[in-house]
């Protein structure tokens, strides 16, 4: 580990408070981790304000209630009220499950700034068979809901092979809906996402098609709707700015306490992740082994070392470079300097085989029963 | 787009104009996102508070800072205000 050089700390930011990892969705690519049934324990209403008030002190400011299903928890509301009193932005990242009208007035009372409801698909039939779970008809309600109470509605779209080709009907829902935001995420292949990558993968053709169409709609509603387009760095040649780099900007507290450069984090061996009911966050950003980890750029191996992008990818993502390359330290493979881009090429024609071929392999859902094989 | 000047103009109900003691600065926050604003912006912002005109927020901030001839830098800083939706017409 190098890179200790604390003068050059910048503060958090943000700040995504994962409350629980329950979830009555199944959705086959969710980012948390494979193993999540190890980590029952969730942190008591006391123990999420001392992290909230202690992460507000240092500068975090964006805060994101997440999970599994942040609504699963019943002090949400007590939680959004001290967030909001802190000065914190607040989001509450839901599938819409449960989610009453009485509950989104409750939340807005208490200060929640937005919330953002997921949709699986255009379809009731495809968006239920992906959830895992009968959710479609209510996430339509509970987007209406948002926007009659004045929230800003962000609608968020997980995008793979799947529902790709639904594009143009997503983008019409999201307008009929009347998004403020709509987020199209390509699907980002770590934790569940990466056991089901063969499935999930859209080919090159598709998302070549796909883009064009949400490139195309983003014009036209400029001014109305704002598009965040999560682009599939698989088909890119160079590696994402994985969370703004490393220890710069994100803290992710997972349900039972424990602190996480990334909310993928876990994945990585060795990092001895701290847990807040052992140090403070202040401990934790700027002291803590795993947050210290990758700071900088004196970890790098070649090609990143010498490489004058180096300062504006960070190397790409940690998660990545482990899960293909089984070296942590190396180069992020989607980079087309790195001597594993093969490995990601490889990738991709696997998963086309697997779309032109006559018998797919069945997705793997994310949910307690699969989890405890991990 | 172009600020009107006979309507009063108001900070956007869907981003919160906010002081950031850690950052010493004012923030714009909205979904996702954080803009940070330098003195200037924020004291032209401040003022969108639904009492105003263009022609008043210009008045204002020349008599604040004791100068003149900062109505084409305020009114530009406002269409950009207005094209990013932080502010809106009354």
């Amino acid at each position: 580990m190098a890179g200790l050089n604390t003068n050059n700390i910048t503060p958090p930011r943000w700040l995504l408070a994962e409350l629980s990892y329950k979830c009555p969705l199944q959705c086959p690519y969710c980012s948390n981790p494979l193993d999540y049934a190890k980590y029952p324990d969730e942190l008591s209403t006391e123990q999420w304000q001392q992290v909230l008030s202690q992460a507000r002190k240092m500068g975090a400011v964006q805060l994101g209630f997440s999970g599994g299903e942040p609504l699963t928890r019943p002090d949400l509301p007590i939680l959004v009220k001290y967030a909001r009193d802190l000065g914190y932005y607040s989001n509450l990242i839901t599938s819409g499950y449960g989610l009453t009208e009485a509950k989104i007035i409750e939340l807005k009372q208490a200060g929640l700034d937005h919330i953002q409801v997921s949709i699986q698909a255009s379809t009731e039939e495809l968006n239920d068979h992906l959830a895992g779970t009968k959710t479609y008809l209510q996430k339509q309600e509970v987007a209406r809901l948002v926007k009659k109470h004045g929230y800003p509605m962000v609608l968020c779209v997980v995008i793979h092979r799947q529902n790709i080709h639904q594009m143009p009907q997503i983008l019409e829902m999201a307008e009929n809906l009347g998004a403020d935001y709509l987020e199209l995420a390509n699907t980002q292949y770590y934790g569940w996402a990466h056991l089901n990558r063969d499935a999930l993968l859209p080919t090159r053709e598709q998302f070549i098609e796909a883009e064009k169409i949400a490139q195309d709609f983003k014009e036209k509603v400029a001014g109305k709707m704002k598009i965040y387009y999560v682009v599939p760095d698989f088909y890119e040649d160079r590696p994402k700015a994985c969370m703004n780099g490393w220890g710069t900007t994100f803290l992710t507290i997972a349900p039972d306490g424990t602190a996480l450069p990334c909310h993928s984090a876990r994945e990585l061996p060795g990092l001895d992740c701290p847990n807040i009911k052992d140090f403070s966050i202040e401990q934790i950003w700027n002291e803590s082994k795993s947050f210290n980890f990758f700071r900088g750029t004196e970890w790098m191996q070649e090609p990143c070392r010498s490489c004058d992008e180096k300062h504006k990818d960070f190397g790409g993502c940690r998660c990545q470079a482990y899960l293909f390359n089984a070296d942590m330290f190396s180069t992020d493979p989607v980079c087309s300097k790195s001597p594993e881009r093969y490995r990601i090429d490889a990738a991709i024609n696997t998963a086309k085989q697997q779309a032109l071929s006559a018998e797919e392999k069945p997705l793997v859902f994310r949910n307690s029963k699969n989890s405890r094989q991990f | 787009m172009s600020i009107n000047p006979e309507l009063n103009l108001h900070f956007s109900t869907l981003h919160r104009l906010q002081w950031e003691e850690a950052q010493q600065k004012y923030v714009i926050l909205y979904p996702e996102g954080m803009v940070e604003l330098n003195q200037s912006s924020a004291e032209i912002l401040k003022l969108c508070d639904g009492s105003r005109k263009l022609p008043e927020i210009i008045t204002e901030l020349e008599a604040a800072f004791a100068t003149s001839g900062l109505a084409s830098d305020i009114t530009h800083f406002l269409e950009v205000a207005l094209q990013n939706g932080w502010i809106e017409h009354k």
